[in-house]
């Protein structure tokens, strides 16, 4: 099996500060991958460069195979084929929830209104905010929030759903919808990668996790023997910081 | 109560009954104000075209100066003296040299109407600070608004203008209206080309009279002009404080 999206030595610097020193990542179809490590331990900065938000200054990023990294490849193109969520500000404040949602499939894949109207409020149903299809995103809700970012993310039917930290901003007790969705979405098959804190979900959700330090990936393995039995000393040291932060 | 008392040393001022007759005489004020009114049709009609192409010219240079890359650094560079120049230009020089500067060159095509030149000059100042507004609320757009544009494929001039001018310009309307009060009365400084506007309308009337009373007429009007917009800029500012405030950080 081939992977969707193979990061190969991927290497990205901000000025001096060299973030990632060649991070190798493969990741295959309907598999989640949680990716942790400290903050600042570049989980962000690789998932900018796999959704071409950062050009690398070494490297390549494949997706299905082709070499999206290529300076001469249409970047919007490759970047249709993928669904990103922040932490933060996904949604765009002034257009509805719907017209979020329908954003992309409209002006983007050149789908009809209707047509994508109708996926549209699908998919909203299936996230159980069909009732608030005509709201503002400034009326929800965190939580809500950012199960509205998911659906937009799906509403292209990317390859990958990339996940940055997608509950960090959120207040603990809207944690726990947010996490059911995405859980949802990756019994249904999807490919995910996700930076995450959430160990417990990483335990019970990831067939892989990736622990990021110091620009490579140090440790990597079913999340049982990554977050249970960690091999890597410094492994063993993020996790115990975690652990006294009570989020295991 | 401050109204009160300054009413009564004014008009107990030993000048007074001078000032009234100079100033404030109700004949002259007849007399002079269907003329006057008819020259702030021609500030009105400058106003509107104006206030539109501002808001062109303004919206374009500061997409230009926004832009990132060293690619661009020629265009950045152009937007950026374009702003430095008409915004540190006095207005009146500015009318100046494009309403006597511009025709004296007698190149085919210019037009000689003072309408238009003074237009083009007050176009060309009011575009220079309009662009550093829009720019300020660009620069207001979070960052990762532009990176969840971009990563649903949306190319850079969509993003710009599906998603981030419309929370800019959303941003600085409060901003703008200020600006477009400014800009209500400066329409009033063609009068320095001579086109004849309420400004100018009533200065023709003092040289008549020697009676200064149709400059105040057209300031009033001026004023009459400038408050509808002055209370939907208050309107709108109270408003987007109400938005900010309620608004929640994600
Ligand atoms: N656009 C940028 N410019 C400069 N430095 C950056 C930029 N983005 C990230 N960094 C730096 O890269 C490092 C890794 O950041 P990030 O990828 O956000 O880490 P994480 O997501 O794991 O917390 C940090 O030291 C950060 O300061
Ligand atoms: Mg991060």
């Amino acid at each position: 099996m081939s992977a969707v999206l193979d990061v190969r030595g991927v290497v990205k610097a901000f000025g001096e500060n060299v973030v990632l020193r060649g991070v190798d990542l493969a990741v295959d179809e309907h598999r989640v991958v949680a990716l942790i490590g400290g903050s600042g331990s570049g989980k962000s900065t690789l998932l900018r460069c796999a959704s071409l938000l950062e050009v690398v200054d070494d490297g390549q990023v494949l997706l299905d195979g082709e070499d999206i990294t290529d300076p001469r490849v249409d970047a919007d193109a490759v970047r249709r084929r993928l669904g990103v969520v922040f932490q933060a500000y996904n949604l765009f404040p002034h257009l509805s929830v719907l017209d979020n949602v329908t954003l992309a499939p409209v002006r983007v894949h050149g789908r009809s209104r209707s047509e994508a109207r109708e996926e549209a409020l699908g998919l909203l149903e299936r996230i159980g905010l069909a009732d608030k299809s005509g709201e503002y995103p400034d009326r929800l809700s965190g939580g809500q929030q950012q199960r509205v970012a998911i659906a937009r993310a799906l509403a292209v039917r990317p390859r990958v759903l990339l996940l940055d930290e997608i509950t960090s901003a959120l207040d603990p007790e809207l944690v726990g919808e947010v996490l059911r969705l995405v859980r949802e979405v990756a019994e249904q098959g999807m490919t995910i990668v996700m930076a995450t804190h959430e160990m417990g979900f990483a335990k019970q959700v990831a067939d892989t996790v990736c622990f990021l330090d110091r620009g490579v990936v140090l440790e990597s393995g079913p999340p049982d023997q990554v977050l249970g039995d960690p091999v890597e000393a410094r492994t063993r040291q993020f996790l115990s910081r975690i652990i006294d932060a009570g989020r295991l | 109560m401050f109204a009160v008392v300054a009413y009564l040393v004014v008009t107990s001022s030993p000048g007074w009954p001078r000032v009234q007759t100079t100033f404030f005489s109700l004949e002259v004020a007849r007399d002079s104000f269907p003329s006057i009114l008819r020259g702030l049709w021609l500030n009105v009609q400058v106003l509107l075209i104006a206030a539109v192409c501002v808001v062109v010219l303004g919206l374009g240079i500061a997409a230009l100066r926004t832009l990132r890359g060293p690619a661009f650094a020629p265009l950045r560079f152009l937007a950026t003296a374009y702003v430095d120049l008409f915004r540190g230009m006095p207005l009146i020089i500015t009318l100046y040299l494009v309403g006597f500067g511009l025709p004296a060159l007698r190149l085919q095509g210019i037009p000689t109407s003072y309408f238009v030149l003074g237009t083009v000059a007050i176009v060309l100042t009011y575009s220079a600070y309009v662009a550093e507004v829009f720019r300020a609320g660009i620069e207001s757009v979070h960052p990762s608004q532009r990176a969840a544009a971009r990563s649903l494929g949306l190319t850079h001039r969509q993003m710009m203008r599906i998603v981030v001018l419309p929370q800019a310009v959303r941003n600085v309307t409060p901003a703008l209206l200020n600006d477009f009060v400014a800009l209500q009365k400066d329409v009033g400084l063609i009068s320095v080309l001579g086109a004849i506007d309420a400004v100018r309308a009533a200065q023709i009337y003092v040289g008549q009279t020697f009676n200064f009373t149709p400059y105040v007429v057209a300031g009033l009007l001026f004023v009459l002009l400038a408050v509808p917009t002055a209370r939907i800029a208050d309107a709108v500012s109270a408003r987007a404080r109400r938005r900010q405030q309620s608004g929640s950080t994600l």
